[in-house]
């Protein structure tokens, strides 16, 4: 199948971007979209131009290391990853828009890359659970019941590709906080935490400068992941529940 | 800076404003800007329950003297023009607080996409609240300097409350005003229709066993309350009442 391809290019992060236009002629409906881009960019490399720079990694829909907005969608038209969408989605003769993800707390480095560090900071403000050295404890000694295990992992399913991000109108990061929230907050052993996991989280993703929530539930319809929106009522109730109750104990309990 | 103050009117001992930090903290916070918008949302939502009402005594179409008398207890008990004071502020959070949301919101991504194709998923008026709420304050701002600012003022110069049914069918007279006025509830129907269950969900209260009743209540409302408020001056422009 002919494609017509539109490019965000931008040679920097300080450089101002445009589009440029590219012709790929040779696409076959088996490629997945970074495949198509992989032979566009051989193509460039040989006219000694410099190939699209967009990120990837696992090829396999589970690292959440690529992204690109494609044709006003984040990933593209289905609700997968880029890196597992195909070009049998498209139609012969089809222009094609491609961007990068949106958002001021995501910058863009080059073309399609952008910064997505912010979330690794969201995450080590509190997105782990502190595990304490010892023996090994056993699997089985927490009981935890079959449905709360399985909503956890749900939540824990969020790869933090930024979709929910690009997709909002906000660019707000409310799903993929709420998912790291959750995971851990039905969890016990994620409750000892929960109090200061959802403040630090919550207080690092508002300086990173990610908008805030508007109901619009675009986040949910685009989460290759299929994140659902109960997360983020749940990490508003961890949130205003937490603000209203946490102490800070300021003497030592005794010891030295 | 309101810190400081307190810590002077405090003295050294300060542990009055470090232990209030937390409140300056979840206020300025995204989740707790969410939260005035929704109490203060749901709070306007229990206005409209009793001003809705109230109106509706017109539809007795006794000469105004049901509605004039229920209108005569609001506008001088001394328990509901107490209340009224809060729900003066009530409106001021939500709109300050909706229209700083708007330009913080629109901050967050400085630089557009050129093709923008939303999810079905995603309605168009859970993305345009912004809007909608800027229509309903030119219309609360019509409709103020139509009843309420002429009212009080008179209350204030001369101690009497003006002669509100006549002057409703003095205003609602002229086609142009009956129009925006229904444009208004339009307005506030789709406001409405997202506003309601979504600020269910920025309380965090969503619960499989209860969310079909949340959206089916505020689904309801949304076509209730403005209903009823738009076939008030469309029944005096008709003179169904008279
Ligand atoms: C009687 C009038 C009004 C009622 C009953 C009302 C009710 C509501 C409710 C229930 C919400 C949902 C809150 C949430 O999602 O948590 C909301 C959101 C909003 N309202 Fe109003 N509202 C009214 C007037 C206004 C006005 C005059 C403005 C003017 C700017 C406004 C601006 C907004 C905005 C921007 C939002 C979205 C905020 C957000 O979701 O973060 N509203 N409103
Ligand atoms: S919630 Fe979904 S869209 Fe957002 S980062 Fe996680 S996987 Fe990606
Ligand atoms: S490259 Fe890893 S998810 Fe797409």
């Amino acid at each position: 199948m002919k494609l017509t391809l539109k490019v965000w290019r931008q040679k920097n992060k300080e450089a101002k971007g445009e589009f440029k236009t590219y012709q790929a002629d040779h696409v076959s409906t088996d490629m997945s979209f970074l495949e198509m881009l992989d032979v566009l960019n051989t193509s460039l490399i040989k006219k000694g131009e410099d190939p699209i720079h967009f990120d990837h990694d696992c090829r396999e829909g589970i690292c959440g290391m690529c992204s690109l907005y494609i044709n006003g969608h984040p990933h593209g038209p289905l609700q997968t990853t880029t890196c597992q969408l195909h070009m049998r989605t498209f139609k012969d003769g089809e222009t094609i828009t491609i961007e990068p993800w949106r958002a001021g707390a995501f910058p863009v480095i080059k073309d399609l890359v952008v910064d997505r560090t912010a979330f690794d900071r969201i995450q080590q403000a509190g997105g782990y659970v502190s595990v304490n050295t010892g023996g090994v404890p056993d699997a089985n000694v927490i009981p935890i019941p079959k449905k709360v295990a399985d909503e956890a992992f749900d939540a824990a399913a969020c790869i933090g590709c930024g979709a929910c991000v690009a997709a909002c109108k906000n660019a707000s990061a409310m799903l993929f906080v709420s998912a790291k929230v959750s995971q851990f907050a039905l969890l016990p052993q994620g409750h000892a935490e929960r109090k200061e996991r959802v403040e630090k989280m919550v207080a690092q993703m508002d300086a990173e400068g990610f908008g805030s929530c508007t109901n619009t539930k675009a986040c949910e319809a685009e989460c290759p992941k299929g994140i659902s929106v109960t997360n983020i009522a749940r990490m508003n109730r961890e949130y205003l529940s937490a603000m209203f109750t946490n102490y800070k104990v300021e003497v030592g309990g005794g010891g030295d | 800076m309101f810190c400081k103050s307190l810590t002077s009117i405090f003295g050294s001992h300060q542990k009055f404003p470090n232990n209030m930090k937390w409140v300056i903290d979840l206020f300025t916070s995204s989740l707790g800007r969410k939260l005035i918008m929704a109490l203060t949302g749901l709070f306007l939502i229990s206005f409209l329950v009793i001003h809705c009402t109230i109106n509706a005594m017109i539809f007795y179409n006794d000469n105004g003297e049901t509605f004039s008398h229920w209108g005569h207890f609001m506008g001088t008990n001394p328990i509901i023009r107490t209340l009224e004071i809060g729900l003066v502020a009530g409106f001021l959070f939500h709109i300050v607080q909706g229209l700083m949301l708007v330009k913080s919101n629109s901050a967050a991504r400085p630089v557009s996409y050129s093709v923008a194709a939303p999810p079905p998923q995603s309605t168009w008026y859970s993305r345009s609240m912004g809007l909608l709420g800027t229509l309903l304050l030119l219309f609360l701002i019509m409709h103020t300097a139509h009843f309420w600012i002429p009212n009080r003022a008179n209350q204030f110069a001369h101690g009497e409350e003006l002669p509100l049914y006549s002057k409703m069918q003095d205003v609602f007279s002229n086609p142009l005003i009956v129009v925006l006025y229904v444009a208004g509830c339009v307005s506030l129907f789709w406001h409405l229709l997202h506003g309601f269950a979504s600020a269910f969900q920025t309380l965090g209260l969503n619960h499989q066993k209860y969310n079909g009743l949340i959206s089916f209540v505020g689904t309801a409302f949304s076509i209730v309350v403005p209903l009823i408020f738009a076939l008030m001056p469309i029944a005096i422009y008709l003179k169904w009442i008279n």
